[in-house]
């Protein structure tokens, strides 16, 4: 398999599958700390979504991070589109943002699809400066 | 190995008027978090913050840093004004 096949199977996955994670590893069994942690966020939203093992080939790392200019491990994509690395989703998983994202919860205080999930407040808890404005009309 | 002294210098001087507060995770020296304080980020995604503060070590890395664990915020007085109205 040459470079180019690679990342033409990397941009496949990217574009088709909608949760994409390339992560160290499996979900099953990962092999970085950063990686079983971000697995474990999504199995715990109840998404679908594939993940791609970069260890068996160095040159899977490399050309992912050349196409999406993020040079750490892992990097989830939803709908074809980055969302971040661990720090990103972990920090999106705690306010919220993330279940948007992957649309698997309802903001705004909704019920929750899934009984187990707590409810949340109207702004979620310690919500960074940076977080889009309130869908206030 | 960059130590984290070095770390922060390297981001306040990348990023005019940042604060970069680093931290050694592992004591080992190859897996460091910095949080970083910046006007600069108002208006910027997450993914676009953090590629602010990797691309001052570009190339650098996965390799001599393992790892570098963000956090990015903007100063207070940025996100009022932002929030305003």
């Amino acid at each position: 398999m040459d470079n180019e096949q690679i990342r033409d199977e990397i941009k496949r996955a990217i574009d088709e599958e909608r949760v994409m994670l390339f992560m160290k590893g499996t979900p099953d069994m990962p092999r970085c700390g950063f990686s079983a942690r971000v697995s474990q966020i999504l199995n715990a939203s109840g998404v679908e979504y594939a993940a791609m093992d970069i260890l068996p080939d160095p040159r899977i790392r490399e050309e992912l991070s050349g196409l999406s200019g993020w040079p750490t491990i892992p990097q989830l994509f939803v709908g074809g589109e980055l969302v971040g690395g661990c720090d990103i989703v972990t920090e999106m998983f705690e306010s919220g943002e993330l279940a948007e994202t992957l649309g698997t919860g309802r903001p705004q205080g909704a019920e929750a699809a899934s009984g187990e999930q707590p409810s949340r407040p109207e702004a979620p808890r310690g919500a960074p400066a940076q977080s889009p404005p309130l869908q206030i009309e | 190995m960059p130590s984290t002294a070095e770390v922060k210098e390297r981001i306040e001087r990348a990023l005019p008027g940042a604060t970069a507060t680093v931290t050694d995770l592992t004591g080992g020296g190859d897996h460091l978090r910095a949080e970083v304080v910046y006007a600069g980020f108002s208006g910027l995604s997450r993914i676009q913050q953090h590629r602010l503060v990797y691309d001052v070590f570009e190339g650098e890395i996965g390799g001599e840093i393992h790892a570098l664990s963000l956090k990015t915020e903007i100063p207070s007085f940025a996100a009022t004004k932002e929030n305003d109205g």
